[in-house]
C-alpha cells in the first residue's frame, strides 16, 4: 500500500484515527508520519503533564490582564462557585477543583480537551450502570434514526417504517423507565 | 536476612508468574483507571475534614472481599509509613510518588499478589490499578473493568454524559484509562531505529517514555508506551490501537536483533559478556551503568547467548538496585556513594546465587 500522504513511499503505518466519533483510516510512510507528528501535541514522547499546563496556558486570551482598564475592572473574574476555584487558578495548576468546575468552565473546555485528546470533547466509552440503560437507548435511537433518513434517501420506504416502529418502541420503553425511576 | 529471602519479599508476587511467549520484550502490563465520587471536591481542593471521611468511606467499602480468587485488600495510610517505605512502595510501582509525597490523607489498598492497587486520595479520589507481567492487555483490562464495576456498585461516580468520568486533570477526563505496556528495546535503541519510530507512535495518540532515568534517557532501555488520549475513544479502542502498535514493535525488535546477529554478531556478543564480567565483579556500579549492562545481559539471555540464568533478572534488579531498596536491604540510611558500592554488592551476590541454584 503506498503512503496516502506522499503517494510515493510505501505506507508503514497503518492506524485508524477517531475523531468525535468518526473513524478514519489512515496509511502513512515513516516520514509522512514523522512529519506530521512533529506538529501534534506530545510528540516529543514526555510528560503529558507538562505538555499541558503549556497548553492550557496558550489558549486563555480572555484573561489576560487587559491593558485597557475600564473593561478588566468590569469583568468578573469566572470562578466555579462550588469549590471556589477561579479558571485563571485552573489554569495554572492544570487541575478542577470539584465536579462543578467543568459546568462552571464549560465555555472554555472544548478547545481545551480537543488539543489534548485528539480533537475529541465528547466520551464515547463505559458508562456507569445506573445512567447506563437510558443513555444505551438514546444513543441506538440515535443510530436508527441515521439509518432511518438513509433508508428514506434511497426511497426504500418499508424499512424506513420497520426502522420507525423500532425507534417508536425503544422511545416508550424509555419513557416508562423514566417514570419507574 | 538472606539475599534469597529478600528478594523472595521484596519481588510483587505477579512478576514470578509464568508469562508468555513476547515476554523477552515486553515485561509488563498496566491498566489504570481514574475514578471520583459524587459530592466530595476533587483532592487538590479538598479540606482535611473531606479527604479523611473520604478516605474512611472508600476503604471501608472496599474493604470487603472482591471475590475469593483475590481476597480481601490490604490497606495501607501513607502517614503510617516512614519515608523509606514509601519510596520501596513506588519503587515498585504500586503507588505513585505523588501519593507519596504530596497526598492529604492518600491511601494504598493493595491485593495480596501486589497485582491490585488502589490508590485513594491521590490526584483523584480513586486510581485503580492493574499490574500483570508480560503482554496481557486483555487480562488487565478485563480486571480492571470488573473491579470498576464492583465499586461502581457501591458508591456514586462523577460521571457525564458527555465528559464521561469526570477527573482533577483535563488529561484524563472520558474513560480515565491510561493503559501501558512496558518494553525492552535494546536492539532497536542499538540500531538508532526507536527515534524514527516514536513520532509515527505519538501520531496515533501514543506516548512513549523511558521509565528509568530523567528526561530523554531511557535507563535500561526500558519504554513505556500509553495511550494519551482518553476522550472520543471508547476503551477497546483505546486498548486494540494500543495492541497494534506494540506487536508491531515487537516485530521491529525482533528483527532489529536477527539482523544485529547476521551483521555484527561477535560485536554485539563482545558487548553482552563485558556487560556480564562488569555485572558479576565490579565493586562500584552507578544505577545508570547498572541499567544497562543489566539491559544488555537480558539480551544476551534473550539471544541465548548467556546461559543459566533467568530471564527475570532485569526487571527484579531494576528494582532491587533503586535506592530504596538498597537501603532497605542494608537496613540503614546510605549515601549516594555508599549505594553504588551496595549495589554492585547485590548485583554479584544475585548472579553467584543463579550459579548456586543450577
Ligand atoms: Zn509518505
Ligand atoms: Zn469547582
Amino acid at each position: 500500500m503506498i503512503c496516502e500522504e506522499c503517494q510515493k513511499n510505501e505506507a508503514t503505518l497503518h492506524f485508524t484515527k477517531i475523531i468525535n466519533g468518526q473513524k478514519k483510516e489512515m496509511h502513512l510512510c515513516d516520514e509522512c508520519a514523522r512529519d506530521k507528528g512533529e506538529h501534534l501535541p506530545g510528540s516529543t514522547g514526555y510528560s503529558i503533564h507538562e505538555l499541558l499546563s503549556g497548553l492550557l496556558h496558550g489558549d486563555h486570551p480572555f484573561d489576560q490582564q487587559s491593558s485597557h482598564p475600564s473593561s478588566s475592572s468590569r469583568r468578573k473574574p469566572l470562578v466555579c462557585p462550588e469549590c471556589g476555584l477561579s479558571y485563571q487558578q485552573f489554569i495554572d495548576k492544570g487541575r478542577f477543583g470539584c465536579v462543578h468546575c467543568y459546568e462552571s468552565f464549560s465555555l472554555k473546555l472544548d478547545p481545551i480537551f480537543r488539543r489534548v485528546h485528539g480533537g475529541n470533547v465528547r466520551h464515547h466509552g463505559k458508562v456507569p450502570k445506573r445512567t447506563g440503560g437510558k443513555m444505551q437507548m438514546k444513543r441506538q435511537i440515535q443510530q436508527l434514526r441515521n439509518q432511518m433518513e438513509m433508508h428514506v434517501e434511497k426511497e426504500e420506504f418499508e424499512e424506513a417504517a420497520k426502522i420507525r416502529d423500532q425507534i417508536r418502541e425503544l422511545e416508550m420503553k424509555m419513557e416508562n423507565k423514566e417514570g419507574g425511576e | 536476612m538472606s539475599l534469597d529471602q529478600f528478594i523472595n519479599e521484596a519481588i510483587s508476587p505477579w512478576m514470578k508468574k509464568n508469562c508468555k511467549e513476547e515476554d523477552d520484550i515486553v515485561l509488563s502490563t498496566r491498566i489504570r483507571l481514574a475514578r471520583n465520587l459524587e459530592n466530595f471536591p476533587f483532592p487538590i481542593a479538598a479540606s482535611d475534614h473531606s479527604a479523611s471521611t473520604l478516605l474512611h468511606y472508600v476503604s471501608k467499602v472496599l474493604s470487603e472481599p472482591y471475590d475469593e480468587s483475590i481476597g480481601k485488600l490490604e490497606l495501607i495510610q501513607m502517614n503510617d509509613l516512614s519515608p523509606n517505605e514509601k519510596r520501596v512502595l513506588v519503587e515498585k510501582h504500586l503507588i505513585s510518588p505523588h501519593l507519596a509525597e504530596e497526598s492529604n490523607y492518600g491511601a494504598v489498598m493493595l491485593s495480596q499478589d501486589e497485582s491490585i492497587s488502589i490508590m485513594i486520595n491521590e490526584e483523584d479520589h480513586i486510581r485503580l490499578q492493574c499490574l500483570f507481567c508480560g503482554f496481557q492487555l486483555n487480562e488487565g483490562f478485563v480486571l480492571s473493568n470488573g473491579l470498576d464495576d464492583w465499586i461502581e456498585g457501591k458508591v456514586t461516580y462523577a460521571f457525564d454524559e458527555k465528559r464521561g468520568y469526570l477527573t482533577s486533570c483535563p488529561t484524563n477526563v472520558g474513560t480515565g484509562l491510561r493503559a501501558s505496556v512496558m518494553m525492552h528495546l535494546p536492539a532497536l535503541v542499538l540500531t538508532k531505529q526507536l527515534n524514527s519510530i516514536i513520532p509515527a507512535i505519538n501520531q496515533i495518540g501514543l506516548v512513549v517514555r523511558g521509565i528509568y532515568g530523567e528526561g530523554s534517557e531511557a535507563l535500561g532501555n526500558i519504554f513505556q508506551i500509553s495511550n494519551q488520549m482518553t476522550l472520543g475513544k471508547s476503551e477497546q479502542d483505546i486498548i486494540e490501537d494500543l495492541r497494534g502498535v506494540v506487536i508491531q514493535l515487537i516485530q521491529q525488535e525482533r528483527s532489529a536483533r536477527q539482523s544485529l546477529l547476521s551483521h555484527s554478531r561477535i560485536q554485539l556478543e563482545d558487548k553482552i559478556f563485558r556487560s556480564y564480567g562488569l555485572l558479576a565483579n565490579s565493586r562500584i556500579m552507578e544505577s545508570k551503568e547498572a541499567a544497562n549492562r543489566l539491559s544488555d545481559v537480558r539480551l544476551g539471555i534473550d539471544l541465548d547467548l548467556i546461559h543459566g540464568i533467568s530471564g527475570n533478572i532485569l526487571n527484579e534488579l531494576m528494582i532491587l538496585t533503586q535506592p530504596g531498596f538498597l537501603q532497605q536491604y542494608a537496613k540503614k540510611a546510605l549515601t549516594p556513594a555508599e549505594r553504588d558500592i551496595e549495589r554492585a554488592k547485590l548485583i554479584r551476590d544475585r548472579l553467584h546465587l543463579e550459579k548456586e541454584n543450577k
